[in-house]
């Protein structure tokens, strides 16, 4: 998500930063550039304008022009206002004040309201609490299904009826959670569109009547220019508490966020990262901003890594880098972790500056057709010969292309690439020794790439 | 209610949308900056996209500097054929020419592609043709159940296999019973993918083979389902889609909403592929063949 935008972002960072002087001129042409940036991410085109127009502002006043890096001074300035519109800190949900917290999800249709629902109780269970789901999207054919279907997968309670209207539906519901001692009911409503007058008071009515802590809008991430009018305008009947975007596992530069928090002010409490139940994940935007401006964010990626990797093998790999044992046995394993962390490209982009990291290695490691062909070649090896490469020569090199489906090239790049990196690793562990970061320390020695 | 006009009721409700109403826009004054900035506004707040919005304004002030038009009135007239030239370029035939023909719809996540089956096969029901429905998505809880109560409310039969089984054995199945049963039409729904997942498209591709392997030329036709509010990834959706298996035409659904769903002008522009129908409420009844001079009409707000 966002990569593109952070990659033409920085472009244009790149170029003021090299300017002694800068001119109206300079100022222009890198507004322009932001502008095209933001507006191809889907930004709303009115949050453009007026994000442009309070840079520009800024820009050509005395704090920059006055100044002796006057194109730091603007990169500072984009900086500053990239962090207000996507906010700071990251939201939590609310806790009822006496009996449960309700949170009611609502938005379009095909946003992923459902799926949601569920993905969010599995959150909750997961950190600590006892949540409880009721259906009330009686409209949609299936859905009160897909929605028993899905709770029941995970062993989480539910309340449908598919008899009565989704009123009644949630004041049963609540009723028949608190009977549950649940401490969190999660309505899944219909979806509706905004200029859908009739549905749209029947949902105020729910709200009405169930008095929710949380009304949490999902909104999907591929949206264009239209998702500021959803927004607005559920914003205007319910008031909302806090935005769910969806689908950001896609390849969507998800300008959408950006513009949903500029209109309804709403924080984005959560994103949707998977079809998995379990892939929901809470929303720093603190850390979003930093990844669009280029400047990594280190913190969720370890945060990511120590919830996905295993503790026990990263330490043997741990010792088997620093007794320089790193076979392409090894190698293998550790793709096939650093892959159930998610797309690489996700992972790269979380380092600091993904300007810095090389185009060359970004296209070695990150095409994921590329990774499929490597776990086939190294698996096409007998275990002799990835403990001990050495010994492949050509009529090896040869049946291993076959077996693999690749070419004699692509065998010798991966063992080219595979000498690298144990050089890498040697080099590593000298430097290793003085004053890193243990985090850090620990993240080096996963992610060799 | 003709098909012609349910396409008009259902845009006219994204006409009202309260942000970029610029309706007097054209009504007059000088052709000037601030008229193609504007203009420019617009197809970009419809989704058209920036680079090319400005690249249809540009082709605009050509035309206009070439013809010598001083008025606004006549301006919109040029970018409205502008438009309509670009959409309305491919010969769009909905009608089956073959036996059993058969529609294969795919797309994301939620962009409408079971209900738009369903609306499929109701259109086709009413023009008086045998339909068989397939419940191809067999990964979404309830997706087949959702198909189902559709597929009772139209009458059309269903073939459907056990949730999580391999969507291919089923569509196997389900042309040799189209054969056996002489339908006219096969309408096959699929599981909701994004066009990012290689395996998940891969799916789709062995899917595609399979029927072609049991029907000559089938699937006939493959429909790219888009969600209106979709911004500028369904571009990436309709060429990784294509890439997969060659779609003939998109579904554009949800235009009864505020979204103006420009973003079908790149699709066209870019990978030549047109759209075959829109998508314009809830009810059975609310598909249509798309217009472009509507479409066009509804897209520039006049």
């Amino acid at each position: 998500m966002f990569s593109n935008l952070a990659e033409k972002l920085q472009d244009t960072f790149r170029r003021l930063k090299g300017k002694g002087k800068l001119s109206e001129k300079d100022v222009d042409a890198a507004m322009r550039e932001i502008r095209l940036a933001l507006l191809e991410a889907d930004v709303n085109f009115k949050v453009v304008k007026e994000f442009v127009n309070s840079i520009r502002e800024r820009a050509v006043g005395q704090e920059v022009m006055g100044s002796l890096t006057p194109g730091q001074q603007v990169v500072k300035i984009v900086n500053e206002e990239m962090t207000g519109l996507m906010g700071a800190e990251q939201s939590k949900l609310a806790r009822g004040e006496k009996g449960p917290a309700k949170v009611m999800i609502v938005g379009l249709q095909g946003s992923g309201k459902t799926t949601t629902a569920v993905k969010l109780a599995s959150y909750l269970r997961r950190d600590g609490r006892n949540p409880f789901l009721v259906a009330a999207d009686i409209y949609r054919p299936g859905a009160v299904k897909q929605l028993e279907v899905l709770s029941s997968s995970i062993g989480e309670k539910y309340y449908s009826n598919l008899e009565n209207d989704p009123v009644n539906i949630c004041k049963e519901g609540l009723k028949a959670a608190e009977r549950e001692n649940a401490d969190v009911v999660i309505f899944d409503t219909a979806g509706r569109l905004h200029i859908d007058n009739e549905m749209m008071s029947e949902i105020s009515t729910i709200k009405d009547e169930i008095k929710p802590e949380e009304v949490l809008l999902v909104v999907d991430a591929m949206t264009g220019q239209d998702a500021v009018n959803a927004a607005a305008s559920f914003n205007e009947a319910l008031g909302l508490s806090g935005v769910i975007l969806t689908k950001l596992d896609g390849d969507t530069r998800g300008g959408a966020a950006l513009s949903v928090r500029k209109v309804t002010g709403c924080p984005i409490k959560f994103i949707g990262v998977g079809e998995k139940v379990e892939a929901l994940e809470p929303f720093y935007p603190d850390r979003m901003a930093s990844r669009i401006l280029g400047m990594g964010d280190v913190l969720s990626l370890i945060e990511k890594a120590e919830a996905t990797l295993d503790q026990d093998k990263a330490k043997e790999m741990e010792k088997k880098l620093r007794q320089q044992q790193f076979t392409l046995e090894d190698f293998r394993d550790q793709m096939g972790q650093l892959r159930s962390m998610g797309s690489l490209d996700d992972i790269l982009n979380m380092l600091p500056s993904g300007g810095n990291i090389p185009k060359e290695i970004k296209q070695m490691s990150l095409n994921e057709k590329s990774l499929i062909k490597i776990e086939a070649i190294i698996g096409s090896m007998t275990r002799e010969e990835r403990t001990n490469p050495s010994i492949l020569n050509s009529s090896r090199r040869r049946r291993i292309a076959q077996g693999s489906g690749t070419t004699v090239q692509d065998v010798n790049r991966l063992l080219n690439q595979f000498n690298q990196m144990q050089k890498m690793f040697k080099q590593m562990n000298m430097s290793g020794k003085k004053g890193m970061g243990k985090k850090m320390k620990k993240l080096k020695n996963r992610f060799p790439f | 209610m003709s098909l012609m006009d349910q396409f008009k009721s259902g845009l006219a409700r994204s006409r009202d949308g309260f942000i970029g109403r610029l309706g007097g826009l054209f009504s007059g004054g000088d052709i000037d900056q601030e008229f193609y900035d504007e203009l420019e506004e617009i197809l970009v707040s419809g989704d058209v996209g920036v680079q090319t919005s400005i690249k249809l304004v540009e082709r605009l002030q050509d035309e206009i500097k070439g013809r010598k038009i001083k008025e606004r009135e006549e301006a919109k007239n040029l970018l409205l054929e502008l438009i309509v030239q670009i959409m309305g370029s491919a010969e769009i035939t909905n009608e089956p020419d073959q036996k059993p023909y058969v529609i294969l719809l795919v797309g994301v996540n939620g962009s409408g592609k079971t209900t738009s089956a369903a609306k499929l096969a109701s259109l086709y029901k009413r023009s008086g043709k045998e339909v068989l429905l397939i419940a191809g998505d067999t990964y979404r809880a309830a997706a087949i159940e959702q198909l189902e109560i559709w597929s009772e409310r139209t009458g059309v039969d269903l073939m459907k296999s056990q949730a999580g089984s391999d969507p291919s054995a089923l569509f196997f199945d389900a042309m040799n019973a189209a054969k056996a049963r002489n339908v006219d039409v096969v309408i096959g729904d699929t599981a909701g993918r994004l066009h990012s997942r290689y395996n998940l498209m891969e799916e789709l591709n062995k899917i595609y083979r399979v029927i072609g392997r049991n029907i000559d030329e089938a699937p006939h036709r493959v429909l790219l389902v888009v969600d209106a509010t979709t911004g500028q990834n369904a571009v990436a959706q309709a060429k990784k889609f294509n890439q997969s298996v060659p779609i003939d035409g998109l579904i554009l659904t949800k235009l009864d909403g505020t979204a103006r769903g420009g973003i079908v002008i790149n699709i066209q522009d870019e990978l030549d592929i047109p759209v075959s129908y829109v998508g314009t409420g809830e009810k059975l009844e609310d598909l249509a063949p798309f217009d472009p001079e509507y479409f066009a009409r509804a897209l520039l707000e006049i």
